[in-house]
């Protein structure tokens, strides 16, 4: 079942220990280095070369150097408009984030199958966009908590809230802070997950049309190569998006905790 | 009926809020240009809001989207 014949677009998402299965133990749970953990450590290491080649304060700034320099502009400027003076302190943070996100969705897209290397989105396991969103909402509790105290749970009722709507509107404010972290760690998992499945499909399209032999099949195929190359320029404007759309929310978030309402 | 045909159709009913939520995402995109292009001054201060409303709209329309794989996949 849910197979588009001998594609199973659910393949592509297997985590396989790579090395480290025998003796690799914590508390009796076997941690083996996988292949998400190994593209985890490339999307790193790589976002480290490119800070460390924008490093060198040129007065007038190489290419590389100006690479750098937009991005982190680029961050400064969202947390400037979203969380205002006191959100220069969260641009390492934001910025390691979005830089992540976005190398990790972009390598998952890169064509490496090619050359016999396949590359894994581990932005498309719930495992690892949960712990970003969980980071990101431990920090908006701790600054909330450290700077105004008790203060904070003023979030929940907005002023000017008429007295005996208070106890509706804290309940209803209280949740909607309460899934912050699963949309958040949702949205990104979901929409690389469905544009990975939907290319996958596509491509089971374009195999069995071929496979079918002549007539109708052909035609199909060729039609679902043509929509599987736009769905993929599509797709690298989803993982931009998606990077963007995290590191945003996340600012917002943060000048709640930052300057109530 | 068979309760493997009742999780098939059930995913393809979710495959409504997939719909649902491509009008909203279109009508977050149509109403920004529409007002970005009667001034196209602001349009730039505004591009916040609309990736917000946009995460806003995507999302039921994704979580649609989980309903339909949960069905097909683990349930």
């Amino acid at each position: 079942m849910a197979e588009t014949g001998k594609v199973n677009p659910m393949h592509q998402f297997t985590i396989e220990p790579l090395f480290g299965t025998d003796h690799w133990q914590i508390a009796g749970y076997h941690v083996p280095f996988t292949n998400s953990a190994l593209w985890m450590a490339i999307a790193a290491f790589t976002l480290l070369i490119f800070v460390w080649g924008g490093m060198k304060r040129q007065l007038v700034p190489g290419r590389w150097q100006m690479a750098v320099e937009s991005m982190t502009g680029f961050i400064d400027n969202l947390l400037a408009t979203n969380v205002g003076p006191a959100g220069k302190k969260y641009v390492p943070y934001i910025f390691s984030l979005f830089m992540f996100i976005l190398f990790a969705n972009i390598f998952g897209l890169l064509p490496f199958a090619l050359i016999g290397v396949h590359s894994f989105t581990f932005t498309s396991h719930f495992s690892a966009t949960g712990v970003l969103a969980i980071m990101s909402f431990s920090i908006v509790l701790i600054v909330g908590f450290w700077k105004h105290g008790f203060h904070f749970f003023s979030l929940f009722v907005p002023h000017g809230t008429p007295v005996p709507m208070i106890p509706l509107i804290f309940c209803i404010e209280l949740v909607s802070f309460l899934v912050r972290p699963f949309s958040l760690g949702l949205r990104l998992f979901v929409s690389m997950m469905a544009g990975h499945v939907l290319l996958e499909v596509l491509s089971g399209f374009v195999i069995n049309g071929f496979n079918a032999g002549l007539g109708i099949g052909p035609v199909v195929s060729i039609l679902s190569f043509l929509l599987m190359i736009s769905i993929s320029a599509l797709e690298v404007l989803v993982a931009g998006i998606q990077a963007y759309v995290f590191a945003l929310l996340t600012s917002l978030y943060l000048n709640d905790a930052e300057n109530l309402h | 009926m068979d309760p493997q045909a009742a999780k098939l159709i059930g995913a393809g009913l979710a495959a409504i809020g997939a719909g649902m939520s491509a009008i909203g995402v279109g009508n977050v995109f149509g109403s920004f240009l529409e007002s970005a292009l009667r001034n196209p001054g602001a349009a730039d201060g505004q591009q916040g809001r609309l990736f917000i409303g946009f995460a806003a709209a995507e999302l039921l329309g994704l979580l649609s989207f989980v309903v339909a794989m949960i069905l097909i996949f683990v349930a």
